[in-house]
């Protein structure tokens, strides 16, 4: 078995792992390879051919593609290890990592620091409870988006679309864009799951009906998808069966959320955190296992990748510090809490001490809501309070510890109305 | 007298601004700050929009190259931009950032390609 030695293996080659694995090389590790499955760097942005990336760190409006050029042109100016068309199969506790590949055969890599950037998985049909034959034309946005932007092929040529995420209104666009009929996205919540932004330019723009309140109650066919059966949904989000009404289409996408992908975590023995679904992290982003850190949307799903290279690069910043001294013990640990109308904060877990820089803890609110306080507290006392003109559930916020800041007890993390 | 609503996108309020086109001019309600006067008033004047597709590319490892307007083009002209665009057919390798196709229907903007692709090994 070829045997690789690393200071640093980054697995996943996309916005997060890119980002971790420059600024790896930027703190001055020497070995860093991006440990990757697709034939190439970039990850899901390579199928985002829609624009509305980097606003933030590059102050233009770029696609996907874009987006990880720059990144990937950075990584392949030289000095970094990319393993591609290599599947990781096991990360163990002791940072071994077991990976396959099919012109390279096994590898096994003695690492001395591991960041996981494997990103997230759709839900799928089961997930979401829909029941019945298994007729081909029942696909995930994200398998559309792959088909349609990539390889080049229509899955169908009228489409529903069950679930109002951000990939399900981009696709709903795309699929008009491409000549297919669309006849109109269902959402089984009272309030839609994507942007607002995409609502309007992706289905207003383009006259496609947004359901709410409804969802997809029956798929038919045997050996390809002929129809489905819409129905409303009452206040226990059951389907009212007098409500339901049949759509012929060829097509059924699935745009029903995301999930951390976090299988090689779990095979690590890394805690995974309940509300987020991904593995809990310190304010480094490392995990409960030293020495693997994790970043990107593996750590909770951020829905701008600004946000997910910023991850990326904090946990080099630590796998760096902890490559300093892995000996040295962390100072007293304290909790990040979810308070009023908070559903998750990022990272979970933060250490005694001052801030020496602005510490930026991410959160998602529960329930929308105009003119709202996202408060930061520690003991009682106001540690950074922010106004926000309006909250929604599918935008992710960003509160602040300033720098200077001494943490002595646990953080709160609240969002009140004013 | 023309009314049309136009559902802010400049920040997550979102607003409903209403816009009436009369005789002296709009009449613009329902914003919450000027930025939102601003897009409503673009949005019924002049709206524009970024244009990406994608086009097909020959030697690749895959079918498809992305591409993006090097500005945004006037929203009614995207559809027609669109059939001009689904008409090219380059060949790898291409560079990102490359110009696939200069004035796009007379719009002045080009079409760039918006990821660089290699040639796929032989065999």
């Amino acid at each position: 078995m070829r045997e690789v030695h690393l200071d640093l293996a980054v697995i996943g080659g996309g916005p997060a792992g890119l980002a971790a694995a420059l600024e790896a090389r930027r703190q001055g590790l020497e070995k860093v390879a991006v440990i990757e499955r697709d034939i190439e760097l970039g990850g899901i942005l390579q199928q985002c051919v829609h624009d509305g990336f980097g606003l933030h760190r590059f102050g233009r409006r770029m696609s996907g593609g874009q987006y990880a050029q720059a990144f990937i042109d950075e990584v392949e100016a030289g000095g970094i290890m990319t393993e591609c068309r290599t599947m990781v199969l096991r990360v163990s506790g002791d940072k071994k990592i077991y990976a396959v590949s099919s012109h390279k055969g096994m590898t096994l890599y003695h690492c001395r620091a591991i960041i996981l950037a494997m990103g997230c998985r759709e839900r799928t049909r089961n997930q979401i409870f829909i029941y019945g034959a298994r007729p081909s034309g029942v696909l995930t946005a994200g398998t559309v988006q792959r088909y349609i932007n990539m390889e080049g092929y229509l899955p169908g040529k009228k489409a529903v679309i069950l679930g109002s995420g951000d990939i399900g209104l981009i696709m709903a666009r795309r699929m008009i864009l491409e000549g297919m009929e669309v006849e109109g996205v269902y959402e089984v919540m009272a309030h839609p799951g994507g942007l607002t932004r995409n609502i309007v330019q992706c289905l207003e723009d383009y006259d496609i009906p947004l359901h709410l309140s409804t969802t997809v109650s029956q798929i038919h066919g045997q050996e390809r998808l002929e129809g489905v059966s819409v129905a409303r949904v009452d206040q226990q989000r059951r389907p009212v069966k007098e409500s339901e009404r049949y759509i012929p289409c060829d097509l059924l996408v699935l745009a029903v959320g995301l999930i951390p992908e976090t299988e090689l975590a779990r095979g690590a023995g890394i805690k995974i955190n309940p509300l987020s679904n991904g593995p809990e992290v310190d304010q480094d982003f490392a995990t409960s296992v030293p020495g693997i850190f994790a970043a990107g949307n593996l750590v909770a799903v951020f829905d701008l990748v600004d946000y997910v290279s910023a991850t990326g690069e904090t946990a080099a910043k630590g796998a760096a510090r902890y490559l300093e001294n892995p000996k040295a013990a962390h100072p007293r640990a304290y909790r990040v809490n979810t308070g009023e109308n908070v559903s998750l904060a990022v990272p979970q877990i933060v250490y005694e001490g001052q801030a020496a820089q602005d510490l930026s803890l991410f959160l998602r609110v529960k329930q929308p809501g105009p003119k709202a306080a996202l408060i930061c507290a520690c003991a009682g006392r106001e540690l950074s309070r922010k106004k926000e003109r309006f909250v929604a559930p599918p935008e992710m916020l960003a509160a602040k510890v300033p720098a200077g800041t001494f943490i002595g007890a646990d953080l709160l993390l609240e969002i009140k109305g004013e | 007298m023309r009314k049309v609503t136009v559902t802010c996108i400049v920040c997550p309020s979102s607003c409903r601004v209403s816009v009436r086109e009369g005789g002296e001019g709009l009449e613009i309600s329902g914003h919450q700050c000027r930025r939102g006067l601003e897009h409503a008033r673009n949005e019924v004047k002049n709206p524009m929009r970024m244009l990406t597709a994608t086009i097909a590319v020959t030697g690749a490892d895959f079918n498809l190259l992305p591409v993006i307007s090097s500005a945004e083009i006037p929203k009614k002209m995207l559809i027609p931009c669109l059939r001009t665009v689904y008409g090219l057919r380059v060949q790898a390798p291409v560079k990102e950032g490359s110009v696939i196709l200069r004035d796009v229907c007379g719009t002045g903007v080009d079409i760039l390609a918006a990821r660089t692709i290699t040639r796929a090994p032989a065999g």
